[in-house]
C-alpha cells in the first residue's frame, strides 16, 4: 500500500457478475492455511500453497467433492436451502455491508456474493437451472469459481449486517459459512483462521500458550493490578469446586488493549468475592471453528462443558467477546448440551437468577456487571475516566446474534462522565463491523480491513468531531484487537478499549490504596489536573 | 439483454392467446380450458413440492437475527417483536413482516459527502414493494366475484372501496392505477440502478414483466375493449366447477390475459416469487430469540473428535506440575502406575 491514504470512491459497476475471475492483488487477501495445521485438525488436502499459485492442487474430484458437500449441506440447514431459493434481488443489502461500501467491489454486495453460490446451486440442483443454464442465472462450477469463493467468502466477516434489513432474513454469513465449509473440504482454508483453531484444539486456546505461560502471564496481571491498587487478587486455576468457571477469549490475557479488560475483570472478582476459577483447558471461549466449519465449531467448543463437568462448577460466566457469545448463545447447548450438570446461574451477590440463561447456564459479564451495578452492589468513582470521552461500538455478534445493546451501555454510563452515541444507522442492530471479522483481522489482509473498517471510522470520525469522543469502547477482542489500527489509519487519537476496562478504573475497591493511575499506568485525570495546576499557577 | 429476453417471451406468450383466438374451437378452448387447468396443477403442486422440500430440511441451530434489546435481566426493556424472546413474539415479528414488511421498512440509502458516508432513511423500496403486493392483493379478492355465485358480500365491499372515486363508467379501480404505477417503479429502479441492474437476473425482469403484461391486458378488457363479463364469468364458473363451457365473444384480449396469468401460475413455483411461500419459513425470522433459556435440539446433531481433557493433561504434565497447576487424578495416568 502507498503512504497516501485510501480514497473511498463509489463507483457503478461495470463487469458482468458472471466472470468469475479474480485478482489476487496484495493487501486483499488472507493467506493459505499451512499444512501443519489442517494435518493438526485432521483436515483434508493439506499441502503448501498460495492464493495467487495458478494451480490451487485441489484433489483430482474437487468438482464431485463440492457438489455432494452441498447436496449434504442443503439437506442439512434449513437456512441455506431457503436463501438459495428466495432471494428477489430487491437490493435493500447492497449498501448495507461494509465491504461493499468501502470497496465498491459489486460482488461485494450481499445479494451478489450470495449469487455466486446460488448460481451453482441453480445449475446442479434445480430444474431450471439444468434446462435453461445461464438464462436462469446457473454458472457452471470451475476451478475459477472456486478461487472467486475463496476471494469473496473470505471476504465477508459474517457480521449480518445485511440480514437485518433483508425483507426475507437471508443471513449473508449462512451463506459464507457455508461456502468456507466447502472451500474446507478441498483443503482451502486461509491459515489465520487454521492455525488458530489448531492451536485452540490441542493447547487451548488460539494463540497456543500453554498453560505454565497461561499462569504467567495471569500472575502478571495481578502484579501489574497490585502496583495500580495495592490490592494482591487470587489467581485461581483449574480449581475444582469452584462456584462459577470464567472462560475468556485469550487475546484478554495476551494482547493489548484486551489486557487492561483483564485487570478490570480481576478487580471486580476480588471485590465481590467471587467463588471462581480459570481454567487452562478451556483457556479460550473464543471459537475459529465458527470461521471454518459448523463441526469445527462444535469440536473446539465442547471442552468449555467438559471442564465446567469436570469442575464441578455451578455456572459459566464468559468474558468480553464476540464471536465467542455467537457460539456461546446460538449453538453451544445445541451442539454440546444439554447442560444438566450445572444449575441455573444465580449471581452470588445480588441473588439474581438469570432465567434467561436457564439452559445453557452461561452468563454474559455485562449482564453480571450490569446485574451488580443495578442493586448498587459496587462503589464506582466515574471522575477517573473523565480524561476519555467515550461511544460504543456495538460488536456485531452480540448485537445480532443476540440483542446485548443495553447492558453495556448501563455499564458505561454509570462508570463514565462523558458518553456519547454514534449516529442511530451505525450502532445496535445496525452497527457497522470493524472489518477484520470472522478471522480475516491478518495483516496481510489489510486493505480490504481498513476499507471495510470506513463505514465504522466514519461514525467515530463524526462523534470524534462533534463531542471530541477520544475512546471506543466495545466488548470483543477482534475488535481490541483491529481497531487500534483503523483508528490510527482513519481518526488518530481515538483509543479502543474494553467495558470492564473502564468499570475497573471507576471501581473502588475496598482497601485499596490512593489509586493515582488507571489500568493502563497512565495517570488519572485528577492526578493529572494536579499536576499540571502548579504550572499554570507559575505561568 | 435479460429485459429483451423477458419481453420477448411475453411476446411469444401474447402471440400464441392471439393466434388460438383467432381459431374459435379448438384454439379457445386450449386457451381458456386446457392450459389454465394444467397451468393450476402445476402451481399447486409445485408450491406443495417447493414448501415440502425446505420442509424436509432441519433447523439445526437457533439462528435468528436479533434486532433489538434481548430479555435478559428483569428492568432492562426488551424489544419484543424484533428480538422475540417467546413463540408468541416471533408470531408478532413474522406478521410485521410479512404485513408490513418491517425489515425493508429499516432501509437506508448510503450517500458519500467528501469521503464520508451519510445513511439517510429510504424508504420508496418499502412503499413500492408494499403498494403493489397489496394491490395485487385486492385484485385477486375482486376477481373472486367472477369465480362465486354468489359474489361473496366481502368482495362486493371490496369492489366499492376499489371504485371509490367513481371516475369513468366503468368505475376506475384504485388498485388498477396502484399496481401499475408501483410495478413501474420497481422496474425503473431494477433499470436505473446500476447494481441491480448488475445482478438482475432474467426472472427479475420476467416476473415484472408478466405482472405488467396482466394488469396491462386487464385494464384493457375492462376499460377499452369493454369485455363480455356474463361470458366471461360463465366460463370462469365453469372452470371452477369442473364444468367448462367455451363461451362465445370472449375476445382476443380476455384470451391474452388468461394466458399470462396462466404462466404466471405455472412459472411461480420455479421462480424467485416462491419468496411468498419462503418468507414463513425463515430461520433468522421465525424463531424466538430463547436459545440460552430453552435447549434447542438439532436432529443430526453427531458426536465430535475432541481433544480431551485427559489427552491434554497427559501431554502438558510436566508444565502444569512444574507450575503448580493441580493435577486431576482421575486423569493422571502416570501417578496410576505403580513405581
Amino acid at each position: 500500500m502507498s503512504d497516501q491514504p485510501l480514497q473511498i470512491e463509489p463507483s457503478p459497476p461495470r463487469s458482468d457478475w458472471r466472470n468469475p475471475t479474480v485478482e489476487f492483488r496484495k493487501g486483499t487477501f488472507c493467506h493459505a492455511a499451512a499444512p501443519k495445521n489442517l494435518q493438526a485438525l485432521g483436515l483434508p488436502n493439506p499441502r503448501d500453497w498460495q492464493p495467487t499459485n495458478e494451480d490451487w492442487q485441489l484433489p483430482p474430484d474437487w468438482q464431485g467433492i463440492i457438489l455432494e458437500g452441498m447436496k449434504e449441506r442443503l439437506d442439512k440447514f434449513r437456512s441455506f436451502r431457503l436463501f438459495m431459493d428466495i432471494c428477489v434481488r430487491c437490493g435493500a443489502c447492497a449498501d448495507k455491508c461494509h465491504y461493499y461500501l468501502g470497496t465498491s467491489d459489486p460482488k461485494n454486495m450481499p445479494m451478489v456474493r450470495a449469487e455466486l453460490m446460488r448460481s451453482v446451486y441453480r445449475r446442479y440442483f434445480t430444474l431450471t437451472g439444468q434446462v435453461f443454464g445461464a438464462l436462469s442465472g446457473g454458472r457452471e462450477l470451475t476451478e475459477a469459481v472456486i478461487k472467486e469463493w475463496f476471494y469473496y467468502f473470505y471476504q465477508c466477516s459474517e457480521c449480518r449486517r445485511c440480514s437485518v434489513f433483508c425483507p426475507f432474513g437471508i443471513d449473508t454469513a449462512e451463506i459464507t459459512m457455508m461456502g468456507r465449509e466447502l472451500l474446507g473440504l478441498l483443503g482451502c482454508n486461509i491459515n489465520w483462521v487454521t492455525k488458530p483453531a489448531a492451536d485452540c484444539f490441542r493447547v487451548g486456546n488460539h494463540l497456543g500458550i500453554q498453560p505454565h505461560a497461561f499462569k504467567d502471564s495471569l500472575e502478571f496481571a495481578a502484579d501489574e493490578l497490585e502496583e495500580i491498587t495495592g490490592i494482591r487478587v487470587d489467581i485461581p486455576i483449574n480449581r475444582k469446586g469452584a462456584e462459577v468457571l470464567f472462560v475468556m477469549p485469550s487475546a484478554d490475557y495476551f494482547a493489548t488493549p484486551h489486557y487492561y479488560t483483564l485487570l478490570g475483570y480481576m478487580s471486580l472478582f476480588h471485590e465481590i468475592g467471587l467463588d471462581f476459577t480459570y481454567s487452562a483447558y478451556a483457556s479460550e471461549g473464543g471459537n475459529f471453528g465458527l470461521f471454518s466449519s459448523h463441526e469445527m465449531m462444535k469440536r473446539l467448543n465442547a471442552k468449555i462443558y467438559d471442564e465446567a463437568r469436570r469442575l464441578g462448577v455451578k455456572w459459566i460466566l464468559g468474558g468480553e467477546c464476540g464471536h465467542m457469545w455467537r457460539v456461546l448463545h446460538q449453538y453451544m447447548d445445541t451442539m454440546n448440551g444439554p447442560a444438566d450438570f450445572l444449575e441455573c446461574p444465580v449471581s452470588p451477590v445480588t441473588g439474581t437468577r438469570f432465567e434467561h440463561a436457564r439452559s445453557t447456564r452461561m452468563v454474559h459479564i455485562c449482564e453480571f456487571t450490569a446485574d451488580l451495578l443495578h442493586h448498587e452492589k459496587l462503589t464506582l468513582d466515574p471522575r477517573r475516566n473523565d480524561n476519555w470521552s467515550i461511544t460504543y461500538h456495538d460488536s456485531c455478534n452480540p448485537a445480532r446474534g443476540m440483542g446485548l445493546l443495553e447492558e453495556p451501555r448501563y455499564i458505561l454510563k454509570r462508570a463514565c462522565n462523558q458518553f456519547h452515541e454514534m449516529p442511530a444507522n451505525t450502532i445496535r442492530e445496525q452497527t457497522f463491523c470493524c472489518g477484520s471479522g470472522s478471522g480475516i483481522g491478518t495483516d496481510e489482509n489489510l486493505e480490504i480491513r481498513l476499507r471495510g473498517g470506513f463505514p465504522r471510522a466514519n461514525a467515530v470520525k463524526h462523534v470524534r468531531e462533534k463531542h471530541g469522543v477520544n475512546l471506543l469502547a466495545c466488548i470483543c477482542a477482534i475488535d481490541k484487537a483491529t481497531m487500534p489500527t483503523l483508528m490510527e489509519y482513519w481518526v488518530p487519537g481515538v483509543e479502543v478499549a474494553g467495558v470492564h476496562e473502564l468499570l475497573g478504573n471507576a471501581l473502588v475497591m475496598t482497601g485499596e490504596g490512593e489509586r493515582t493511575k488507571n489500568l493502563r499506568g497512565e495517570p488519572l485525570p485528577a492526578v493529572a489536573a494536579e499536576a499540571a495546576t502548579p504550572e499554570v499557577a507559575d505561568a | 439483454m435479460n429485459l429483451l429476453y423477458s419481453i420477448i417471451v411475453l411476446a411469444i406468450l401474447t402471440g400464441l392467446a392471439s393466434l388460438a383466438g383467432l381459431a374459435p374451437g379448438m384454439g379457445v378452448t386450449a386457451v381458456a380450458v386446457v392450459i389454465p387447468y394444467v397451468a393450476l396443477l402445476v402451481f399447486l403442486a409445485g408450491i406443495c413440492w417447493r414448501v415440502a422440500r425446505w420442509a424436509s430440511s432441519p433447523v439445526p441451530f437457533r439462528i435468528p437475527t436479533t434486532c433489538g434489546q434481548q430479555k435478559s435481566l428483569p428492568w432492562i426493556r426488551s424489544a419484543r417483536l424484533d428480538n422475540p424472546s417467546c413463540g408468541v413474539g416471533a408470531v408478532g415479528r413474522m406478521a410485521l413482516e410479512v404485513l408490513l414488511f418491517r425489515s425493508l421498512f429499516r432501509n437506508n440509502r448510503a450517500e458519500m459527502y467528501e469521503q464520508r458516508y451519510v445513511f439517510g432513511d429510504s424508504k420508496f423500496l418499502w412503499l413500492g414493494a408494499l403498494a403493489f403486493h397489496f394491490a395485487l392483493l385486492v385484485t385477486a379478492l375482486r376477481h373472486l366475484r367472477l369465480l362465486v355465485q354468489p359474489v361473496p358480500r366481502f368482495v362486493l365491499a371490496l369492489d366499492g372501496m376499489d371504485s371509490f372515486f367513481q371516475v369513468g363508467a366503468p368505475a376506475l379501480y384504485l388498485s388498477n392505477i396502484v399496481i401499475i404505477c408501483a410495478l413501474a417503479f420497481l422496474l425503473q429502479r431494477r433499470l436505473r440502478d446500476p447494481g441491480l441492474r448488475y445482478i438482475s437476473l432474467f426472472t427479475d425482469y420476467f416476473a415484472l414483466c408478466l405482472l405488467l403484461g396482466i394488469a396491462l391486458s386487464g385494464m384493457l378488457m375492462r376499460y377499452v375493449t369493454r369485455v363480455d363479463v356474463v361470458a366471461v364469468k360463465r366460463l370462469a364458473i365453469g372452470l371452477a366447477t369442473f364444468h367448462p363451457v367455451v363461451p362465445e365473444g370472449v375476445g382476443i384480449v380476455f384470451l391474452i390475459h388468461i394466458m399470462l396469468v396462466s404462466a404466471l401460475a405455472a412459472y411461480f413455483p420455479f421462480s424467485k416469487l416462491m419468496h411468498m411461500g419462503g418468507v414463513f419459513l425463515s430461520p433468522t425470522r421465525n424463531l424466538a430469540n430463547n436459545s440460552r433459556a430453552k435447549r434447542h435440539v438439532n436432529p443430526w446433531n453427531y458426536p465430535v473428535q475432541t481433544h480431551t481433557y485427559g489427552e491434554w493433561q497427559e501431554e502438558f504434565h510436566d508444565k502444569l506440575k512444574m507450575a503448580g497447576i493441580p493435577l486431576d487424578e482421575a486423569y493422571d495416568v502416570r501417578s496410576a502406575t505403580p513405581d
